[in-house]
């Protein structure tokens, strides 16, 4: 049975109903292959490029600068080891709290002579402009830091690392999949060469992202034979999660302002309450995406609560979900120096579309039962 | 790919398709153009006594822009001098077209083909003398 | 008789997806959903689970162990896998690795890239049927070579290679063979407990599902390894890391289902028509079948039009969906690199025709293509110097054209 409440939305959303629409229609009618020159084909073809306009839209590119790939993973494996691959070898510095779509990929580079080096964060989840140019003194080549953390829902300075990446001579690369959507972005702003985008995370469908880039970044395709994505992405374009996302994109832009303003009213008042119930709230002191709560009860294991309040009704997450399967303390607080009790101890809302104020009472309701319930527990224990 | 509607013209109804007697010394013959390449045209020219070209034929085995200059090309040269055929160029015939990059090829084979022709009737005339 | 136009014959480029497809993904689109990486509740529970039956209903097609299936993003990503991933595992071995000329260019692209990471690479020439010469292919074998790539079905000409055979001689050689099934699934039996495969990549929209999905097989006993080339949250057992995208795994499962329910009745009716049509087509003077026709999948009919040239003729035939050449390669300008493979000269090559038929194709469709054929043909070889040289009996290979 499903629980009635979902509060993971960073994990992934449900495609808003007008994207659905949208989509439908290239899962229910006859489409051709977007490569092909008939009328099916170009038909084909004509979605995937007014997709492209919306993405490009929703970040201030070009649609030209957009290349769809398979998803945010994909984005961020294109980007770190297409990029690295078209390089000399140097040091590739990716962030202490990247996601595993991007430090993993920085590791494997191991293989081809590329140094990995971390950039640590602050106590708050920021990193450091200072630890930045530290590192800057080696010889780095690419620089990845994220906009927006999964976990912690922490934003970063993205601009001024991307400046500091820039001086030294080193290409930045950001991985903006959980700030599409909910902050505002710029590429040109930003002054990145590289950023990785999402569908599912905003309200499109799973099985779409794109790599925004810069065209004057040399670039080896991780995927080759067919040409499709200017030979960048090869592959039969997903034309109906396409056309989800590009959609997704528009309405997220331009429901902005609206969507920043009800998340933060929710979140801070989730967040009143769960520091009424004593909790730890990571990052809670810095610039944070608006819907993301990430926090922790002394001596209460992160993920029995989850469990708990999957029982209650309530769909919430003990860390990211490509590493739930772990019982590793979050690594992105680990990195943020908090001690591996307290980590353990995680769990993260992340709200969005369809979640309301009841739904948050309920939420704080349910919590405190559970935590009077374990408090009893452990007395009883003593 | 898109074709422009002049293009698409030109194909769906191409104008003086057919053959000359080639062995006339009247007409001109311009053949240009490989089957391998993917363009063969074979253009004709008859020219009256007054050295006006009085009928021209074309027929063409390539893609749409190809069959579409030649079947222009047909339509301008009657009527015009031998040394006024000879100023048509490709990008006039490009322009007039609308042919995308990747099939400007086809309007410089069309002038080729004029020239052919016309170098095939000097060529003849030039027997005769 | 009523037909809709246009009429598509573009089933191997990619096939709609089946409505009973569709029926099942949607539910996955709207009520449910949860990323399948959460275990931490019951929203991702309820998405593992579809997965995991989408998982046995590929593999139940194939006949192999669930276990042996790798979700990817499509056939491409699945041969990009299988022969970086592959290649680069088993290089302390060896550092040859051969295909075949008329493969897709997903494998014949990420073996150009394996030639500029310092591997040698073999391209077979097939013979002109298009089938792989077994005594050739073994020639071809040596002691350093560690990875061949042979697809089944060929996506261009349709036509059905020995892999039995081909496996077996790379089994006895210790060197992993990999298979690009993309254009064969519901059309060939695939028996993976039987075949003597390594690795397999299949593709959901060229089986009446939907795009952006596709799986590799990799097998467990004797096992195959690859590295994997996707990385990040370990997903897919490592082999592929990415978030999967619920609706589509379930929209193949239920695709691969259908295809092992009905594959036998549908590939008869595919196979009458397919007859019509070529009957129909062998009425028209010079057409030459490109590739075996014993040896080939009823579905796919390749053939070329002597004196007419390509690009002109799919402009006449706009009414009727099809490709000259595979859809991946047809927004270039060259003519097709599988015919050339087979020894057809370029003219044959540029004047070919792929048609494919599928599920929904009609005895009406076929018969009015068969006419329209007739007629545009009848049209185009009026315009063509080359029709005219023909029939007056000039040997076109004695012409000596101006090079352009």
């Amino acid at each position: 049975m499903n629980a009635a409440v979902y509060f993971d939305h960073n994990a992934t959303t449900t495609p808003d109903a007008r994207v659905l629409d949208a989509m439908l229609p290239f899962l229910h009618q006859p489409q051709g292959n977007p490569t092909s020159r008939h009328s099916f084909g170009r038909q084909a073809r004509a979605a995937v490029e007014n997709a492209r306009e919306q993405v490009a839209a929703a970040v201030g590119a070009h649609p030209s600068q957009v290349v769809f790939t398979g998803g945010g993973t994909e984005a961020d494996n294109l980007a770190i080891c297409g990029i690295a691959n078209a390089m000399s070898p140097s040091i590739i510095a990716v962030s202490a709290i990247e996601h595993p779509a991007v430090f993993r990929p920085a590791q494997a580079l191991f293989g081809r002579g590329w140094q990995a080096a971390r950039i640590p964060v602050t106590g708050a989840g920021q990193v450091s402009a200072d630890a930045l140019c530290d590192l800057m003194r080696q010889k780095v080549g690419l620089v990845s830091v994220m906009a927006a953390n999964n976990e912690t829902g922490v934003l970063q300075d993205i601009a001024a690392l991307a400046e500091i990446a820039r001086d030294h001579g080193a290409l930045m690369h950001t991985d903006a999949v959980q700030a599409l959507g909910k902050i505002p972005l710029d590429f040109d702003a930003l002054g990145v060469n590289a950023m990785s985008l999402s569908s599912h995370k905003i309200c499109g469908p799973q099985g779409a992202g794109a790599l925004i880039l810069d065209k004057r970044v040399d670039i080896q395709p991780l995927l080759r034979g067919g040409g499709q994505e200017k030979g960048l992405r090869s592959g039969t374009e997903n034309v109906a999660a396409i056309v989800g996302f590009g959609l997704a994109c528009e309405y997220a832009t331009r429901e902005l302002t609206e969507h920043t303003r009800r998340m933060t009213q929710l979140r801070d008042r989730l967040e009143a309450g769960l520091q009424r119930l004593g909790a730890t709230i990571f990052g809670g002191e810095v610039a944070r995406l608006p819907n993301t709560s990430f926090f922790a009860f002394p001596n209460l294991e992160g993920e029995t609560l989850v469990m708990a309040m999957d029982k209650q009704g309530y769909a919430i997450a003990s860390g990211s979900a490509c590493s739930s399967d772990s019982t590793e303390p979050s690594h992105v607080l680990l990195a943020m120096g908090v001690a591996p009790e307290l980590a353990r101890g995680a769990a993260r809302v992340s709200l969005g579309a369809g979640n309301d104020e009841a739904q948050v009472a309920g939420f704080l309701r349910a919590l405190e039962n559970e935590r009077n319930r374990w408090q009893q527990l452990t007395a009883m224990a003593v | 790919m898109a074709y422009s509607d002049k293009v698409l013209d030109h194909y769906e109804n191409p104008r003086n398709v057919g053959a000359l007697d080639k062995n006339d010394p009247h007409v001109g013959t311009g053949m240009v153009g490989a089957p391998a390449c993917g363009d063969v045209m074979k253009l004709q020219i008859r020219v009256g006594d007054d050295g006006v070209i009085a009928d021209a034929k074309f027929k063409t085995y390539g893609c749409g822009s190809a069959i579409a200059s030649s079947s222009l090309v047909t339509e301008w040269l009657k009527g015009k001098t031998l040394d006024q055929a000879l100023e048509i160029k490709n990008s006039d015939i490009a322009e007039e077209l609308a042919l995308p990059p990747v099939k400007i090829h086809c309007s410089v084979l069309a002038e080729d083909a004029i020239k052919a022709a016309i170098s095939d009737l000097k060529q003849k005339s030039g027997a005769e003398v | 008789m009523s037909v809709k136009l246009p009429i598509y014959l573009d089933y191997s480029a990619t096939t709609p997806v089946d409505p009973r497809v569709a029926a099942k993904m949607i539910p996955w689109l709207t009520e449910q959903f949860g990323n399948p990486a959460s275990r931490s509740h019951s929203f991702g529970w309820e998405a593992e689970q579809a997965v995991e039956e989408a998982r046995a209903e590929v593999a139940a097609l194939v006949n192999c162990d669930p276990r042996e299936i790798v979700w990817t993003s499509g056939a491409t990503e699945s041969d990009n896998l299988a022969i970086k991933g592959a290649a680069n595992f088993y290089s302390g071995k060896g550092k040859h690795i051969v295909t075949v000329q008329t493969e897709h260019k997903a494998v014949i692209d990420p073996f150009r890239e394996m030639e500029r990471q310092g591997f040698e690479a073999t391209y077979l020439q097939p013979e002109p049927s298009g089938l792989l010469d077994l005594e050739k292919f073994t020639a071809a074998l040596r002691p350093d070579t560690i990875f061949a790539s042979v697809m089944l079905v060929n996506n261009e000409i349709g036509v059905i290679q020995d892999i039995a055979a081909i496996g077996n001689l790379c089994r006895e050689r210790g060197i992993i063979f990999h298979v690009d099934a993309a254009q064969a699934t519901g059309k060939v039996e695939i028996d993976l407990e039987k075949l003597p495969v390594d690795l397999m990549s299949f593709s959901a929209h060229k089986t009446y599902g939907p795009k952006g999905v596709g799986a590799l097989y990799v097998r467990r006993k004797p096992r195959a390894r690859i590295e994997a080339q996707m990385h990040g949250g370990g997903h897919e057992r490592g082999m592929r890391s990415g978030t999967l995208a619920t609706h589509q795994i379930v929209g193949m499962g239920a695709a691969f289902r259908i295809a092992q329910e009905e594959m036998a009745l549908e590939n008869a009716r595919i196979r009458r028509l397919r007859d019509k049509l070529l009957s129909g087509l062998q009425e028209i003077e010079e057409v030459y079948v490109n590739g075996d026709l014993q040896q080939r999948v009823p579905h796919n009919l390749n053939v070329s039009f002597n004196y007419v040239e390509g690009e002109s003729l799919i402009m006449a035939v706009k009414d009727i969906a099809v490709s000259s050449g595979s859809a991946c390669t047809s927004a270039s300008l060259e003519p097709s690199y599988v015919l050339r493979a087979l020894g057809r000269s370029d003219e044959l090559a540029h004047s070919s025709i792929r048609f494919s038929i599928g599920r929904f194709t009609t005895e009406e469709e076929i018969a009015y293509t068969v006419e329209l054929m007739k007629s545009k043909i009848g049209k185009l070889r009026e315009l063509s110097p080359l029709w005219e040289m023909y029939q007056e009996g000039i040997d076109l290979n004695s012409v000596q054209w101006a090079a352009h």
